[in-house]
Protein backbone atom coordinates (compact mmCIF):
# COMPACT_ATOMS: atom_id res chain seq x y z
CA UNK A 1 0.00 0.00 0.00
CA UNK A 2 2.56 2.72 1.05
CA UNK A 3 5.11 1.74 -2.00
CA UNK A 4 6.13 4.19 -4.07
CA UNK A 5 8.13 4.49 -7.43
CA UNK A 6 10.72 7.01 -8.72
CA UNK A 7 10.00 8.49 -11.78
CA UNK A 8 11.22 11.32 -14.10
CA UNK A 9 9.19 14.37 -14.94
CA UNK A 10 8.77 14.53 -18.79
CA UNK A 11 5.96 16.71 -19.21
CA UNK A 12 3.30 19.32 -17.09
CA UNK A 13 0.29 20.61 -18.03
CA UNK A 14 -1.45 23.44 -17.54
CA UNK A 15 -3.71 21.43 -15.04
CA UNK A 16 -0.79 20.79 -13.03
CA UNK A 17 -0.58 17.51 -13.70
CA UNK A 18 2.91 15.84 -14.85
CA UNK A 19 3.43 12.95 -17.47
CA UNK A 20 6.52 10.88 -15.60
CA UNK A 21 8.85 8.20 -16.99
CA UNK A 22 8.84 5.50 -14.53
CA UNK A 23 11.57 3.00 -16.55
CA UNK A 24 9.99 3.03 -19.42
CA UNK A 25 6.31 3.25 -18.41
CA UNK A 26 4.81 6.64 -19.03
CA UNK A 27 1.86 7.91 -16.33
CA UNK A 28 -0.06 11.02 -15.45
CA UNK A 29 0.18 12.22 -11.97
CA UNK A 30 -0.87 15.09 -10.14
CA UNK A 31 1.28 17.89 -8.40
CA UNK A 32 -1.28 19.00 -6.29
CA UNK A 33 0.71 17.69 -3.31
CA UNK A 34 3.72 19.30 -3.91
CA UNK A 35 4.80 22.32 -2.17
CA UNK A 36 8.04 22.87 -4.23
CA UNK A 37 8.25 23.99 -7.67
CA UNK A 38 8.70 20.88 -9.94
CA UNK A 39 10.48 20.89 -12.76
CA UNK A 40 10.98 18.65 -16.11
CA UNK A 41 13.73 16.00 -15.54
CA UNK A 42 13.37 16.18 -11.51
CA UNK A 43 12.93 12.66 -10.15
CA UNK A 44 9.91 12.41 -7.62
CA UNK A 45 7.86 9.54 -5.64
CA UNK A 46 4.71 8.69 -6.94
CA UNK A 47 2.09 7.22 -4.72
CA UNK A 48 -1.39 6.18 -5.74
CA UNK A 49 -1.77 8.82 -9.14
CA UNK A 50 0.22 11.75 -6.68
CA UNK A 51 3.45 13.14 -6.29
CA UNK A 52 4.56 12.72 -3.08
CA UNK A 53 7.67 14.45 -2.88
CA UNK A 54 11.55 14.98 -5.19
CA UNK A 55 14.12 12.86 -4.32
CA UNK A 56 17.03 15.31 -3.47
CA UNK A 57 19.57 13.78 -6.44
CA UNK A 58 22.44 15.04 -4.33
CA UNK A 59 21.47 13.22 -0.83
CA UNK A 60 21.04 10.00 -3.13
CA UNK A 61 24.41 10.59 -5.10
CA UNK A 62 26.32 11.30 -1.99
CA UNK A 63 24.47 7.61 -0.60
CA UNK A 64 26.06 5.56 -3.26
CA UNK A 65 28.81 6.95 -3.29
CA UNK A 66 29.68 5.70 0.23
CA UNK A 67 28.54 2.45 -0.65
CA UNK A 68 30.73 2.71 -3.74
CA UNK A 69 33.66 3.25 -1.42
CA UNK A 70 32.92 0.69 1.20
CA UNK A 71 32.50 -2.00 -1.88
CA UNK A 72 36.04 -1.07 -2.75
CA UNK A 73 37.36 -1.03 0.94
CA UNK A 74 35.83 -4.41 1.31
CA UNK A 75 37.29 -6.19 -1.53
CA UNK A 76 40.57 -4.49 -0.96
CA UNK A 77 40.40 -6.36 2.35
CA UNK A 78 39.70 -9.42 0.79
CA UNK A 79 42.54 -9.37 -1.96
CA UNK A 80 45.10 -8.80 0.61
CA UNK B 1 22.74 10.18 -12.19
CA UNK B 2 20.05 8.24 -13.95
CA UNK B 3 16.56 7.57 -13.23
CA UNK B 4 18.00 3.43 -12.55
CA UNK B 5 20.60 4.05 -10.77
CA UNK B 6 17.59 5.27 -7.47
CA UNK B 7 16.82 1.32 -8.01
CA UNK B 8 19.57 -0.68 -9.15
CA UNK B 9 22.19 1.54 -6.73
CA UNK B 10 19.67 0.68 -3.31
CA UNK B 11 19.68 -3.25 -5.02
CA UNK B 12 23.77 -3.56 -5.37
CA UNK B 13 24.41 -7.28 -3.97
CA UNK B 14 27.73 -5.94 -3.61
CA UNK B 15 26.59 -3.35 -0.96
CA UNK B 16 24.40 -5.95 0.46
CA UNK B 17 27.12 -7.85 1.36
CA UNK B 18 29.44 -5.06 2.54
CA UNK B 19 26.51 -3.83 4.56
CA UNK B 20 26.22 -7.79 6.01
CA UNK B 21 30.07 -7.65 6.42
CA UNK B 22 30.33 -4.14 8.71
CA UNK B 23 26.75 -5.51 10.72
CA UNK B 24 28.66 -8.67 11.70
CA UNK B 25 31.56 -7.01 12.98
CA UNK B 26 29.09 -4.44 15.35
CA UNK B 27 26.82 -7.03 16.42
CA UNK B 28 29.90 -9.17 18.07
CA UNK B 29 29.49 -5.75 21.00
CA UNK B 30 25.63 -5.69 21.33
CA UNK B 31 24.74 -6.25 25.38
CA UNK B 32 21.94 -8.11 24.08
CA UNK B 33 20.15 -9.32 20.47
CA UNK B 34 18.31 -6.53 18.71
CA UNK B 35 14.69 -7.57 18.08
CA UNK B 36 13.90 -4.92 15.65
CA UNK B 37 9.89 -4.41 14.68
CA UNK B 38 10.11 -3.18 11.01
CA UNK B 39 7.12 -0.82 11.77
CA UNK B 40 5.65 -1.34 7.93
CA UNK B 41 5.10 -3.90 5.57
CA UNK B 42 6.62 -2.68 2.77
CA UNK B 43 9.92 -3.80 4.63
CA UNK B 44 8.59 -6.79 6.04
CA UNK B 45 8.15 -7.84 1.92
CA UNK B 46 12.10 -6.00 0.98
CA UNK B 47 13.39 -8.53 4.25
CA UNK B 48 12.30 -11.81 2.96
CA UNK B 49 11.98 -10.96 -0.83
CA UNK B 50 16.09 -10.45 -0.81
CA UNK B 51 17.04 -12.98 1.73
CA UNK B 52 18.45 -10.32 4.21
CA UNK B 53 17.38 -12.17 7.50
CA UNK B 54 19.94 -15.30 5.80
CA UNK B 55 22.79 -12.79 5.82
CA UNK B 56 22.00 -11.08 9.10
CA UNK B 57 24.01 -12.54 12.60
CA UNK B 58 21.82 -14.51 15.10
CA UNK B 59 21.56 -12.04 17.22
CA UNK B 60 19.66 -9.72 15.21
CA UNK B 61 15.91 -10.80 14.73
CA UNK B 62 13.05 -9.35 13.21
CA UNK B 63 9.71 -8.78 15.04
CA UNK B 64 6.80 -7.76 11.96
CA UNK B 65 5.24 -4.60 12.72
CA UNK B 66 1.37 -3.79 11.86
CA UNK B 67 1.88 -1.36 9.14
CA UNK B 68 -0.16 -2.76 6.62
CA UNK B 69 -3.59 -1.02 6.35
CA UNK B 70 -5.42 -4.13 4.80
CA UNK B 71 -4.19 -5.97 7.97
CA UNK B 72 -5.08 -4.10 10.53
CA UNK B 73 -9.29 -3.51 9.21
CA UNK B 74 -11.62 -5.26 10.85
CA UNK B 75 -14.06 -7.34 9.78
CA UNK B 76 -17.03 -5.07 10.99
CA UNK B 77 -15.25 -2.08 9.19
CA UNK B 78 -14.85 -4.65 5.78
CA UNK B 79 -18.75 -5.48 6.34
CA UNK B 80 -19.74 -1.65 5.81
CA UNK B 81 -17.99 -1.48 2.52
CA UNK B 82 -20.17 -4.55 1.67
CA UNK B 83 -23.13 -2.91 2.87
CA UNK B 84 -22.78 0.60 1.23
CA UNK B 85 -21.54 -1.34 -1.82
CA UNK B 86 -25.02 -3.39 -1.92
CA UNK B 87 -27.01 -0.34 -2.07
CA UNK B 88 -29.10 0.30 -5.28
CA UNK B 89 -27.34 3.19 -7.03
CA UNK B 90 -24.27 3.22 -6.28
CA UNK B 91 -20.63 2.46 -7.10
CA UNK B 92 -18.08 1.52 -4.34
CA UNK B 93 -14.14 2.45 -5.27
CA UNK B 94 -11.33 1.55 -3.29
CA UNK B 95 -7.58 0.16 -3.40
CA UNK B 96 -5.67 -2.11 -4.04
CA UNK B 97 -6.24 -5.59 -1.99
CA UNK B 98 -9.13 -4.41 0.21
CA UNK B 99 -11.46 -6.27 -2.61
CA UNK B 100 -10.24 -9.70 -1.35
CA UNK B 101 -9.95 -9.06 2.49
CA UNK B 102 -12.75 -11.76 3.74
CA UNK B 103 -15.53 -10.00 5.68
CA UNK B 104 -18.01 -12.23 8.50
CA UNK B 105 -19.65 -13.35 5.31
CA UNK B 106 -18.43 -12.25 2.07
CA UNK B 107 -15.59 -9.87 0.87
CA UNK B 108 -16.16 -7.02 -1.85
CA UNK B 109 -14.50 -9.64 -4.98
CA UNK B 110 -17.40 -11.88 -4.30
CA UNK B 111 -19.88 -9.15 -4.22
CA UNK B 112 -18.43 -7.80 -7.20
CA UNK B 113 -19.40 -11.08 -8.99
CA UNK B 114 -22.89 -11.50 -8.09
CA UNK B 115 -23.17 -8.28 -9.79
CA UNK B 116 -22.34 -4.94 -7.04
CA UNK B 117 -20.51 -2.10 -8.99
CA UNK B 118 -17.25 -2.68 -7.06
CA UNK B 119 -14.08 -0.98 -8.34
CA UNK B 120 -10.36 -1.10 -6.91
CA UNK B 121 -8.92 2.05 -8.04
CA UNK B 122 -5.53 3.06 -8.98
CA UNK B 123 -5.97 6.27 -8.10
CA UNK B 124 -8.38 8.35 -5.48
CA UNK B 125 -8.47 10.93 -8.14
CA UNK B 126 -10.50 8.16 -10.73
CA UNK B 127 -12.97 8.64 -7.76
CA UNK B 128 -13.57 12.23 -10.07
CA UNK B 129 -13.59 10.37 -13.06
CA UNK B 130 -16.21 7.74 -12.36
CA UNK B 131 -18.74 10.48 -10.04
CA UNK B 132 -18.61 12.58 -13.46
CA UNK B 133 -19.00 9.53 -16.03
CA UNK B 134 -22.01 8.40 -13.52
CA UNK B 135 -23.91 11.53 -12.16
CA UNK B 136 -26.98 9.67 -11.69
CA UNK B 137 -25.42 7.29 -8.62
CA UNK B 138 -23.87 7.61 -5.29
CA UNK B 139 -19.90 6.78 -5.60
CA UNK B 140 -18.47 6.16 -2.01
CA UNK B 141 -14.98 6.04 -2.14
CA UNK B 142 -13.90 3.76 1.19
CA UNK B 143 -10.61 5.29 1.67
CA UNK B 144 -7.77 2.77 3.62
CA UNK B 145 -4.42 2.95 4.13
CA UNK B 146 -1.27 4.56 6.52
CA UNK B 147 -0.61 8.83 6.33
CA UNK B 148 1.24 7.68 3.20
CA UNK B 149 -2.12 7.81 1.85
CA UNK B 150 -4.10 10.15 3.68
CA UNK B 151 -3.40 13.19 1.65
CA UNK B 152 -4.57 11.58 -1.56
CA UNK B 153 -7.65 11.27 -0.24
CA UNK B 154 -7.97 14.72 1.12
CA UNK B 155 -6.96 16.29 -2.59
CA UNK B 156 -10.11 14.33 -3.62
CA UNK B 157 -12.31 15.76 -0.72
CA UNK B 158 -10.32 18.79 -1.44
CA UNK B 159 -11.80 18.68 -5.01
CA UNK B 160 -15.12 17.50 -4.36
CA UNK B 161 -15.82 20.84 -2.08
CA UNK B 162 -14.66 23.01 -4.44
CA UNK B 163 -16.23 22.16 -7.09
CA UNK B 164 -19.47 21.39 -5.22
CA UNK B 165 -19.59 17.30 -6.60
CA UNK B 166 -22.85 16.19 -5.17
CA UNK B 167 -22.46 12.41 -5.91
CA UNK B 168 -19.32 11.58 -4.09
CA UNK B 169 -19.33 10.05 0.02
CA UNK B 170 -16.54 9.20 2.30
CA UNK B 171 -15.96 6.18 4.36
CA UNK B 172 -12.42 7.19 5.94
CA UNK B 173 -10.26 4.66 7.64
CA UNK B 174 -6.89 5.98 7.50
CA UNK B 175 -4.45 4.81 10.21
CA UNK B 176 -2.06 6.58 12.16
CA UNK B 177 0.93 4.78 13.20
CA UNK B 178 2.56 6.71 16.39
CA UNK B 179 -0.81 5.07 18.52
CA UNK B 180 -0.28 1.86 16.71
CA UNK B 181 3.42 1.69 17.98
CA UNK B 182 2.41 2.72 21.63
CA UNK B 183 -0.25 -0.22 21.59
CA UNK B 184 2.53 -2.70 20.70
CA UNK B 185 5.51 -1.69 22.93
CA UNK B 186 2.95 -0.20 26.28
CA UNK B 187 2.02 -4.33 27.47
CA UNK B 188 5.93 -4.44 26.65
CA UNK B 189 5.09 -8.27 25.47
CA UNK B 190 7.33 -7.93 22.14
CA UNK B 191 10.52 -7.05 23.95
CA UNK B 192 11.00 -4.64 21.07
CA UNK B 193 14.78 -2.55 21.58
CA UNK B 194 14.63 -1.56 17.96
CA UNK B 195 12.82 0.16 15.12
CA UNK B 196 12.89 0.43 11.37
CA UNK B 197 10.75 3.85 10.80
CA UNK B 198 8.34 3.58 7.66
CA UNK B 199 9.93 5.13 4.49
CA UNK B 200 6.65 6.51 2.80
CA UNK B 201 4.65 7.48 5.78
CA UNK B 202 7.75 9.68 7.04
CA UNK B 203 7.94 11.38 3.57
CA UNK B 204 4.75 12.89 4.39
CA UNK B 205 4.96 12.63 7.90
CA UNK B 206 8.86 13.67 8.46
CA UNK B 207 10.99 11.74 10.91
CA UNK B 208 9.58 14.01 13.83
CA UNK B 209 6.43 11.99 14.75
CA UNK B 210 8.87 9.06 16.03
CA UNK B 211 10.80 11.51 18.66
CA UNK B 212 8.43 11.20 21.57
CA UNK B 213 8.29 7.68 20.55
CA UNK B 214 12.16 6.89 20.97
CA UNK B 215 12.17 9.26 23.71
CA UNK B 216 9.41 7.51 25.49
CA UNK B 217 11.03 3.68 24.86
CA UNK B 218 14.50 5.25 24.95
CA UNK B 219 14.63 2.90 21.58
CA UNK B 220 16.58 4.20 18.50
CA UNK B 221 14.28 4.36 15.41
CA UNK B 222 15.92 4.40 12.10
CA UNK B 223 13.66 5.85 8.96
CA UNK B 224 14.40 3.37 6.19
CA UNK B 225 13.88 3.28 2.66
CA UNK B 226 12.43 0.23 1.22
CA UNK B 227 15.09 -0.92 -0.91
CA UNK B 228 17.30 -3.79 0.30
CA UNK B 229 20.90 -1.76 0.65
CA UNK B 230 18.29 0.84 2.85
CA UNK B 231 17.16 -1.78 5.36
CA UNK B 232 20.49 -3.46 5.73
CA UNK B 233 22.46 0.44 6.39
CA UNK B 234 19.49 0.87 8.78
CA UNK B 235 19.80 -2.10 10.15
CA UNK B 236 24.07 -1.04 11.03
CA UNK B 237 22.50 2.50 12.07
CA UNK B 238 20.47 1.03 14.49
CA UNK B 239 23.28 -1.47 15.91
CA UNK B 240 25.82 1.68 15.76
CA UNK B 241 22.96 3.39 18.41
CA UNK B 242 22.71 0.39 20.73
CA UNK B 243 26.79 -0.10 20.81
CA UNK B 244 26.99 3.70 22.13
CA UNK B 245 23.91 3.15 24.44
CA UNK B 246 22.20 5.96 21.99
CA UNK B 247 18.14 6.22 21.56
CA UNK B 248 17.66 8.33 18.67
CA UNK B 249 15.73 9.05 15.80
CA UNK B 250 17.70 9.05 12.82
CA UNK B 251 17.53 9.34 8.81
CA UNK B 252 18.89 6.88 6.64
CA UNK B 253 15.89 7.29 3.86
CA UNK B 254 17.63 11.00 3.61
CA UNK B 255 16.80 11.17 -0.35
CA UNK B 256 13.36 11.27 0.29
CA UNK B 257 12.91 11.95 3.81
CA UNK B 258 13.13 14.76 6.06
CA UNK B 259 12.39 16.15 9.30
CA UNK B 260 9.32 18.06 8.77
CA UNK B 261 7.89 15.97 5.98
CA UNK B 262 5.61 17.32 3.51
CA UNK B 263 3.55 20.30 4.82
CA UNK B 264 1.46 20.71 2.37
CA UNK B 265 0.23 17.32 2.42
CA UNK B 266 0.25 17.88 6.09
CA UNK B 267 -1.91 20.74 5.92
CA UNK B 268 -4.79 19.35 3.36
CA UNK B 269 -5.06 16.55 5.81
CA UNK B 270 -6.04 19.02 8.69
CA UNK B 271 -8.50 20.96 7.41
CA UNK B 272 -10.34 18.04 6.38
CA UNK B 273 -9.88 15.39 8.85
CA UNK B 274 -9.51 15.19 12.32
CA UNK B 275 -8.37 12.41 15.41
CA UNK B 276 -11.43 10.12 15.97
CA UNK B 277 -11.63 8.99 19.87
CA UNK B 278 -11.54 5.34 19.08
CA UNK B 279 -10.87 2.62 16.24
CA UNK B 280 -10.52 -1.03 16.41
CA UNK B 281 -7.41 -2.56 14.89
CA UNK B 282 -7.71 -6.29 13.64
CA UNK B 283 -6.23 -8.82 16.01
CA UNK B 284 -5.00 -5.71 18.40
CA UNK B 285 -8.55 -4.07 19.74
CA UNK B 286 -9.50 -0.38 20.28
CA UNK B 287 -6.54 1.65 19.91
CA UNK B 288 -7.31 5.46 21.15
CA UNK B 289 -6.81 8.15 18.86
CA UNK B 290 -5.69 5.63 16.25
CA UNK B 291 -7.28 6.59 13.09
CA UNK B 292 -8.55 9.83 11.50
CA UNK B 293 -12.10 10.92 10.09
CA UNK B 294 -14.54 13.46 8.14
CA UNK B 295 -14.31 16.96 10.12
CA UNK B 296 -18.04 17.72 11.57
CA UNK B 297 -18.56 20.48 9.06
CA UNK B 298 -18.15 18.19 6.18
CA UNK B 299 -20.53 15.61 7.53
CA UNK B 300 -22.28 16.03 4.96
CA UNK B 301 -19.73 14.14 2.93
CA UNK B 302 -19.51 11.23 5.57
CA UNK B 303 -20.83 8.07 4.32
CA UNK B 304 -20.87 6.36 7.93
CA UNK B 305 -22.85 9.44 8.96
CA UNK B 306 -25.43 9.47 6.27
CA UNK B 307 -25.65 5.47 5.91
CA UNK B 308 -25.41 4.70 9.84
CA UNK B 309 -28.75 3.02 9.57
CA UNK B 310 -27.22 0.03 7.37
CA UNK B 311 -23.97 -0.30 9.10
CA UNK B 312 -23.30 -2.38 12.16
CA UNK B 313 -20.46 -1.54 14.88
CA UNK B 314 -20.86 -4.92 16.48
CA UNK B 315 -17.38 -6.25 16.97
CA UNK B 316 -16.50 -9.31 14.73
CA UNK B 317 -13.83 -11.16 15.64
CA UNK B 318 -10.97 -13.13 13.22
CA UNK B 319 -11.64 -16.82 12.86
CA UNK B 320 -10.69 -18.73 15.70
CA UNK B 321 -7.45 -20.66 14.17
CA UNK B 322 -6.18 -17.27 12.70
CA UNK B 323 -3.57 -15.79 14.69
CA UNK B 324 -3.07 -12.61 12.47
CA UNK B 325 -4.23 -10.83 15.38
CA UNK B 326 -0.85 -12.13 17.55
CA UNK B 327 1.35 -11.56 14.38
CA UNK B 328 0.23 -7.80 14.34
CA UNK B 329 1.26 -7.58 17.99
CA UNK B 330 5.17 -8.90 17.05
CA UNK B 331 4.01 -12.33 19.60
CA UNK B 332 4.03 -14.87 16.68
CA UNK B 333 5.51 -15.48 13.24
CA UNK B 334 3.30 -16.87 10.73
CA UNK B 335 4.68 -20.66 10.99
CA UNK B 336 3.54 -20.75 14.41
CA UNK B 337 -0.40 -20.33 13.11
CA UNK B 338 -1.86 -23.95 12.29
CA UNK B 339 -3.34 -22.69 9.09
CA UNK B 340 -0.46 -21.17 7.80
CA UNK B 341 -0.27 -22.14 3.69
CA UNK B 342 -2.66 -25.57 4.56
CA UNK B 343 -6.06 -24.08 4.92
CA UNK B 344 -4.94 -20.21 4.30
CA UNK B 345 -3.37 -19.62 1.24
CA UNK B 346 -3.20 -16.17 -0.73
CA UNK B 347 -5.88 -17.78 -3.24
CA UNK B 348 -7.95 -18.21 -0.43
CA UNK B 349 -6.95 -16.70 2.59
CA UNK B 350 -8.61 -17.10 5.64
CA UNK B 351 -7.16 -14.02 7.70
CA UNK B 352 -6.21 -10.54 5.99
CA UNK B 353 -1.83 -11.26 6.86
CA UNK B 354 -2.48 -13.44 4.13
CA UNK B 355 -4.00 -10.79 1.60
CA UNK B 356 -1.91 -7.98 0.90
CA UNK B 357 1.37 -8.00 -0.40
CA UNK B 358 2.58 -6.73 3.00
CA UNK B 359 0.99 -9.05 5.28
CA UNK B 360 3.63 -11.01 7.14
CA UNK B 361 1.89 -14.50 6.07
CA UNK B 362 2.00 -13.47 2.57
CA UNK B 363 5.63 -12.54 2.39
CA UNK B 364 6.79 -15.83 4.39
CA UNK B 365 4.44 -18.09 2.08
CA UNK B 366 6.30 -16.30 -1.26
CA UNK B 367 9.47 -16.29 -0.09
CA UNK B 368 9.44 -19.57 1.51
CA UNK B 369 9.87 -20.95 4.72
CA UNK B 370 12.22 -19.45 7.35
CA UNK B 371 13.50 -20.14 10.50
CA UNK B 372 13.05 -17.38 13.39
CA UNK B 373 14.53 -19.52 16.15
Amino acid sequence: MCLSIPSKVEKIDENNMATVDTMGVKRDISLDLMADDVQIGDYILIHVGFAMNKIDKEEAEQSLRVYEEMVEAMQTQEDS
Amino acid sequence: MELKDLYEGFRNPQTIKSFASEIAKEAESLAEPLRVMEVCGGHTHTIMKYGLLQILPKNIKFVHGPGCPVCIMPKERIDHAISLAKMDNTILCTLGDMIRVPGSYSSLALERAKGADIRALYSPLDVIKISKENSNKNVIFFAIGFETTTPMTAAVIDYVVKNRISNVYFHINHVLVPPAVRAIMNPRKAKINAFIGPSHVSVITGSKIYEPLSDEYKTPIVVSGFEPVDVMEAILLLVKQKNVGKAEVEIEYKRSVTRDGNIKAQELIEKYLEVRGHFRWRGIGDIPESALKLKNEYSYLDAEILFKDRLSNEEIDDHKQCICGTILQGLAYPQDCKVFAKVCTPSNPLGSCMVSDEGACNAYYRYGSIDNE
